[in-house]
């Protein structure tokens, strides 16, 4: 299929590239950006005037659901989800039933998304044996497997014995290990940061410590291991600080931030809203301060969804009885725009949280838009502003608590290694 | 916005009574007096007030509770509703999904009110939230959220015995950080106004935090007590000792315990409040309890009134108040 996308303005981060254009795509790669040649024949032409286009956007953190949760989403569903968001490539944790801690599994994902997926799927191997922190997994056969890198999803590895031997036995192989940090023994069974609103509320609390903690042992980890490590969705700003220091002593450390920190904040549990509910908790105003200047300053590599999908029952239940999380997809675009325009961040800065960011974390070459690259691209509106509402999201899970919230940044076509898989309603293509 | 308003009817009338917090100070006292007209009721031949006939009260405890469902029952059937006790046991999370719908099913009989206990934090403003909209839901205890109930029938009690709250100096003394019954008490008493609020205890127990809340933080029963006009003395959960949160009962008691020495400290015609039920030499020393500035069991039937009056204003909302008025 040669597809043109004509007259849009052309942004890649990678490329340090902002001119408009056209860009052109044939067999599932980018063959010319900019001017294209004349005698290029498409048999697919995307209007792109007043529009952005720039390379498909890569999320680090999204929960499919499938294997093992198909009520809560699926790889088609949640794929949809990200086509409809600009996202091109999931990176998906090992926390799925059962556990991505063997070829087979990867295996599995790999033909469930190529049968019924709109979306790359990056996978991210089991530290542990079944996430329990105490036997590590296989790691040289998951990377042989196609995993980009080891994690243990939201169950961080207490036991500091096994996380060194891990990451020593990930860093003879050139793995990077993906850490959520948290100290389970000071998070103590929370749901919600621990301060002046878990107080008022009777909700038990998550210490910031909890996090910042865990943060320094890992780095001290990370030193004496010599393997690289990414911190994914830190939600302290003491944490955030500690992960730049270390990275200015030049450990090999970078760091991402869930899209719904740099906007909400414990003061938005107030009225008991379930799908405020979220790990890490939304923390005080101070710490999504920092968070924003951190985004400002280059300390975040990347801005996620951490998305999360959940069925209706799930969050209809006493606060903490439901369960963490944000279906995220659809508003990660339009909701790190609106941070980067508070950050005061170029557009072009903004872009790369979405894009040559998370490639570089991943270690993949996508995310730009490189003569020869695979042809992933994202075709949005900056200015369009759009409602969010359950009947619009392609998400099985409506869970977010920017429902009904006005947000500004529309996308209009996906394309994925040179395949449309996504136009918005009303859009002629 | 709205859910905060939850609570509130567009009149500005109480619709439930889910907490103190976001209640007027008007509202406070309108309680406080209305529950003023209904302590007279239990004195006469028949205990009965014909306000809420042929109103139906469930009582949904799904924590066990005996003194606060008794105390309920008795308001509810004093202003003549018929009332039904409804006990569900639930474990933490497997049983929640049930909720929603053991309350679908309860609306089905149509009934008028929910009494509603439960061990989360939340769980009234969840099912108020919820719930068919000619349903009212009073908050009987959430988690450690609130028990406003109680908080009012405190505030009751000590109107009772020492007037206005301008000028009184309050202490708190005990498990703050798990108390729903501290937290409806802070929020009445800053609602209120009184002269200072002091919060007593360990730093376990007594987050620094706390401050938000409008309350002065002291770790020692001392200084925590000193010229005080009004002495509340909080139960301690034996599970405490299992957190780490305290050492010893015994520790706790020498440093925290409430005896006629440390009483000594407060102001001499202090009161001494509990919310019940006591653990005699835990927090607080049985001469104390059972001494002539201790005001536990008039505590216990204020409790009947305030619910009267709060029962009666959810739902005799529309015009058939008159009555009690008089």
């Amino acid at each position: 299929m040669r597809i043109v996308i004509r007259g849009g303005r052309i942004i890649d981060p990678a490329n340090k590239l902002d001119v408009t254009g056209d860009v052109c795509i044939a067999d599932g790669v980018i063959t010319a950006v900019g001017a294209g040649p004349d005698d290029f024949h498409a048999d697919h032409v995307i209007n792109a005037h007043d529009m952005v286009v720039c390379p498909g956007f890569i999320d680090l953190a999204v929960h499919l659901r499938e294997p093992g949760q198909e009520h809560k989403g699926t790889i088609a569903s949640e794929t949809l989800a990200a086509a409809a968001g600009g996202v091109t490539t999931v990176c998906i944790p090992p926390d799925s039933d059962p556990v991505i801690d063997s070829p087979a599994v990867v295996e599995l994902i790999r033909q469930r998304n190529d049968a019924t997926g709109s979306a790359h799927v990056a996978m991210l191997g089991a530290m542990t044996k079944e996430l329990k922190g105490a036997e590590i997994t296989e790691m040289h056969a998951l990377k042989q497997a196609g995993c980009v890198g080891i994690s243990n999803g939201m169950a961080a590895v207490q036991n500091s014995l096994v996380l060194r031997r891990a990451m020593e036995y990930a860093a003879s192989y050139d793995l990077k290990t993906f850490l959520v940090p948290e100290d389970a023994h000071l998070a103590n069974g929370g749901c919600v940061h621990e301060g002046a609103i878990s107080i008022r509320m009777g909700l038990p609390g998550i210490p910031e410590c909890a996090e910042s903690i865990a943060v320094g042992r890992d780095l001290l980890l990370v030193e004496q291991t010599g393997v690289a490590a990414h911190f994914c969705r830190l939600s302290s700003g003491r944490a955030m600080n500690m992960v730049a220091r270390a990275r200015h002593d030049g450990l090999p450390v970078s760091a991402d931030v869930a899209a719904h920190q740099l906007h909400l904040t414990e003061m938005d549990l107030v009225g008991f809203n379930g799908n405020c509910h979220v790990r890490p908790p939304l923390r005080s105003q101070r710490d999504r301060q920092i968070l924003l200047e951190g985004l400002q300053r280059g300390i975040f590599s990347a801005v996620c969804s951490d998305h999360q999908p959940h069925e209706s029952s799930a969050k209809l239940l006493p606060f903490a009885e439901t369960q963490p999380g944000i279906s995220g997809l659809e508003t990660l675009l339009a909701l790190t725009l609106r941070a980067g325009a508070e950050a005061g961040m170029p557009l072009m800065d903004v872009l790369a949280l979405l894009t040559s960011g998370p490639a570089e974390v991943l270690g993949i070459a996508r995310g730009c838009l490189t003569v020869g690259a695979v042809a992933d691209v994202c075709v949005f509106r900056e200015q369009e502003t759009w409602l969010l509402t359950p009947e619009h999201m392609h998400s099985k899970g409506k869970n977010t608590p920017f429902m009904h919230w006005e947000l500004r940044g529309k996308v209009q076509h996906t394309v994925l290694a040179g395949r449309p898989v996504y136009t918005a309603p009303g859009v002629a293509s | 916005m709205k859910r905060q308003n939850l609570q509130l009817d567009e009149q500005g009338q109480l619709r439930h009574f889910l907490s103190v917090e976001g209640l007027s100070r008007a509202m406070l006292v309108d309680i406080l007096d209305r529950a003023e007209t209904f302590t007279g009721v239990a004195s006469r031949a028949v205990k009965k007030v014909p306000l809420l006939r042929g109103k139906t009260i469930i009582n949904l405890f799904f924590e066990s509770s005996t003194r606060t469902r008794t105390t309920f029952e008795l308001a509810a059937k004093r202003l003549s509703a018929d009332v039904l006790n409804i006990n569900i046991a639930t474990s933490a999370t497997s049983k929640g999904e049930s909720l929603l719908d053991t309350l679908h099913n309860l609306e089905a009989m149509h009934c008028d009110m929910f009494v509603v206990r439960h061990n989360q934090s939340g769980a009234a403003p969840f099912i108020a939230a919820h719930v068919a909209p000619h349903i009212s839901v009073i908050n009987a205890g959430d988690g450690s959220h609130a028990h406003p109930t109680q908080g009012m029938l405190d505030m009751f009690t000590i109107r009772q015995v020492k007037g206005d709250f301008h000028r009184l100096k309050v202490a708190i003394v005990g498990d703050i950080l798990h108390s729903r019954v501290a937290r409806s008490q802070i929020h009445a008493l800053t609602t209120l106004g009184v002269d200072e609020l002091r919060v007593v205890g360990p730093k376990t127990l007594i987050p620094d935090s706390v401050t938000s809340l409008g309350v002065h933080i002291c770790h020692d029963l001392h200084s925590g007590l000193k010229d005080v006009d009004v002495v509340i003395m909080l139960r301690l959960q034996r599970e405490r000792m299992l957190g780490a949160f305290l050492p010893s009962e015994h520790e706790y008691f020498q440093l925290y315990g409430l005896t006629e020495e440390k009483l000594a400290y407060a102001a001499a015609d202090a009161i001494v409040l509990h919310p019940g039920p006591i653990n005699r030499g835990v927090e607080i020393d049985s001469r104390v309890a059972d001494g002539k500035q201790s005001v536990i069991l008039q505590q216990v039937s204020n409790g009947i009134a305030v619910r009267m009056a709060i029962m009666s204003m959810v739902l005799g909302r529309q015009g058939e108040s008159q009555e009690v008025k008089r």
